[in-house]
């Protein structure tokens, strides 16, 4: 995946880089808004990561600028300010996502991901199948192998988002956003236990689990073998 | 700029001068006007008066000859205050009359004529004006018979003396005017913006001077000195939140800190340094969680509440209570749910946010202090959400069948990094019910908590859709006592 970074703290600058190539992306730099625009608009990139305050011309107006020109390239805000009302205005302006700081890297690599997918991803796919594990979003059924699952109407949104995204990490926060809509931070480990209850009910009892905890960042559905 | 400077740029100055320049042209039309149709009326007069004189010298000219004519003429001529005449020869030599000189050619015309004469008795004085008008008599003869102008010229001079001195005095005592009242503005305003300079200098005390008279100024101070009363208010909310914040901030700093340095002091190998960073990254998670919980309460404290909606409270609960059910259910609880439609114009994330800070609490202290030992497994001590609406509130209820809180630690229990488990086993940072407090009273409302015999009920109350006074509401953060 190629990324641009546009991002005017340099030791921030330097160790998302040194991160995301470290996981096998591509990733380049630029240290202010215009330098940042040109780039953008220059460069074939999956995703743009943005952060909102930035010298010469803020975030919010390279994103504003790219998609006036018909670049669609997603693009993810960093801001320091996390209000709800900030991240509306965020993603009005033609962001994809928003996140605020400070943040994981683990965060913002499942987020990334996500959002390359969704640029050229079969997303919008009636079934989506796992392994043996198939979701028809239309008619709500659930099954595996022979066995259909009964799921609460929360419980199949939560799938349905695992799914959409599988063989993506995603984080709890980002379920809470995307299957929720909450946008705060639980003190305690609420999604946890929905992923356990989900996971009884669609792992237990099979030799090959499907949804998978990956530590330090959240959770994954995908067949076990790649 | 120089005091006089200052005068004659005040509103009130220029105003004056407006106002003058409007009257005196007023006032000088107003005379032209008299002066006009005074000389129109005496025009008048004195035609009627020639007209007459002249058919009258006219008909005895033609009863009595040129004879009687003359005898007439030289015989009214004598009178005070007498009309002129003049009668002369086919070839122009004067026959009889009171007019000495006349402008030449005068004679020669017939009709009304504007002229110039002297009457034969003064020489001195220089020529009058007239107004004459001259008749050919039936011999040949001409006659003249006319009025002086003199009386019609010096009514105009009164007039118009008239008219420079009212303009004088208009200008004088206009300027006069103006100078008072633009100075009495000026010495108001200056004494505002002496006041709003200190004010600007830094003290917010200060507030500005208003008067009994109630007029314009007076109100505009009364309505500034308002504005400054939120302002010192705003700033003095805003300075103990963030002393609150930056005292409340220490706190888990240095515990982040002492925790790193223990681990520099004390481990051994490398899978000691990477638990000790492992345990830095969760604390700073823990911190940043704090941070922001912080930043809500302040931002909520200070009135700041993000975009307003409507939004039905029994949706709020609904959703949370969906999202902490198995939660629940996994401590050995469980969750109830009792929402009524209740609409609510504020912040809908903020009060989930609350909520669900409720519910977390009743997870975790909600268990009965002694359970009885497999006496009644079937009964799970259970948590209630419940929405209600009062006469004029809305109610979201949280009750727990847990030990409570004693009616004397309540107080303390809404206070900042509070936590009344001396134990602390139980995760949390100790804000969870400051900052439903502070969303409740974001929305003017407050949070209770009771006794509900057992247990606790944190109530958050709202006063009902009232559509007005989501941010406008004036703001006074609460105190907390360090």
């Amino acid at each position: 995946m190629r990324l641009l970074i546009i991002e005017d703290d340099r030791e921030s600058a330097d160790y998302l880089a040194k991160a995301f190539r470290e996981v096998g992306h591509i990733a380049d730099l630029a240290g202010d808004g215009d330098e940042g625009l040109s780039m953008a608009d220059g460069g074939d990139y999956d995703v743009l990561v943005i952060d909102r305050m930035l010298p010469k011309r803020d975030g919010l107006s390279v994103i504003g600028t790219l998609r006036g020109k018909g670049n669609r390239t997603p693009a993810l805000i960093l801001s320091a300010l996390g209000q709800v009302d900030d991240r509306i205005k965020g993603l009005r302006a033609g962001g994809d996502d928003y996140l605020p700081k400070p943040y994981a890297f683990a965060e913002l690599l499942a987020r990334v991901e996500v959002l390359s997918r969704r640029n050229g991803g079969p997303a919008e796919e009636t079934v989506y199948r796992v392994g043996d594990l198939e979701l028809d979003r239309l008619s709500h059924r659930v099954t595996r192998g022979k066995e259909e699952f009964v799921l609460q109407p929360r419980e199949f949104r939560l799938l349905e988002y695992l799914m959409k995204h599988a063989g993506q990490v995603v984080t709890r926060t980002m379920l809470l956003e995307n299957v929720w809509d909450y946008h705060f931070d639980p003190q305690t480990n609420v999604i946890d236990v929905h992923i356990s209850r989900l996971r009884a009910k669609i792992d237990k009892g099979f030799d090959r689990p499907l949804l998978h905890t990956i530590r330090g960042a959240g959770y994954m559905i995908r067949d076990g073998i790649r | 700029m120089t005091a006089f400077g200052k005068l004659i740029r005040t509103t009130a100055f220029r105003l004056t001068l407006v106002y003058l320049l409007l009257f005196a042209v007023f006032a000088a039309s107003l005379l032209g006007f008299f002066a006009w149709n005074t000389r129109r009326m005496i025009t008048e007069q004195i035609t009627t008066t020639v007209n007459a004189d002249l058919g009258d010298l006219t008909s005895l000219f033609d009863r009595r000859g040129l004879r009687g004519l003359v005898y007439a003429i030289e015989n009214r001529a004598l009178r005070p205050d007498a009309n002129l005449y003049l009668v002369v020869t086919p070839s122009g030599q004067a026959v009889a009359g009171n007019v000495g000189a006349l402008q030449r050619g005068t004679m020669a015309a017939s009709g009304w004529v504007e002229t110039a004469y002297q009457r034969l008795e003064e020489q001195d004085t220089g020529p009058h004006r007239a107004l004459v008008r001259i008749a050919e008599l039936s011999n040949g003869f001409r006659l003249l018979v006319g009025r002086d102008l003199e009386e019609r010229r010096r009514i105009f001079g009164i007039v118009a003396r008239a008219a420079q001195w009212s303009i004088l005095v208009v200008v004088v005592l206009g300027l006069a005017g103006g100078v008072f009242v633009g100075r009495r503005v000026l010495r108001r305003i200056d004494a505002m913006t002496g006041t709003t300079r200190r004010i600007m200098a830094g003290d917010l005390s200060e507030r500005l001077p208003v008067g009994r008279s109630g007029d314009e100024l007076d109100r505009l101070a009364d309505n500034l000195n308002l504005m400054l009363e939120r302002i010192e208010a705003l700033m003095a909310g805003l300075k103990e939140v963030s002393d609150n914040i930056a005292h409340d901030l220490k706190t888990p700093l240095t515990r982040l800190r002492n925790r790193a340095e223990d681990a520099l002091a004390t481990s051994r190998d490398e899978a000691d340094y990477r638990a000790a960073l492992e345990r830095t990254i969760e604390e700073s998670d823990a911190l940043i969680r704090t941070f922001n919980a912080l930043l809500m309460i302040a931002r909520a404290e200070s009135g700041q509440g993000g975009a307003a909606e409507d939004f039905d409270v029994a949706d709020v609960a609904n959703g949370i209570y969906e999202l902490y059910e198995p939660l629940a259910e996994d401590s050995g609880l469980t969750l109830h749910v009792e929402a009524a439609p209740a609409p609510l114009h504020g912040n809908r994330e903020l009060v989930s946010q609350a909520l669900a800070n409720l519910v977390e609490n009743a997870i975790k202290y909600g268990k009965p202090a002694n359970p009885a030992p497999e006496a009644q497994p079937a009964a799970a001590p259970s948590i209630l959400i419940e929405v209600r609406r009062d006469a004029d509130q809305v109610l979201l209820g949280v009750t727990d069948r847990g030990p409570g809180i004693p009616e004397a630690d309540r107080r303390r229990a809404t206070e900042r990094f509070v936590r009344l488990e001396a134990s602390r086993t139980q995760p949390g940072s100790g804000l969870g019910l400051s900052l439903a407090q502070a969303v409740a009273k974001l929305h003017r409302g407050e949070l209770r908590l009771e006794d509900a015999a057992p247990g606790l009920r944190a109530t958050l109350a709202f006063p009902a859709l009232s559509g007005e006074g989501w941010v406008e509401r004036s703001t006074q953060p609460e105190t907390h006592p360090a």
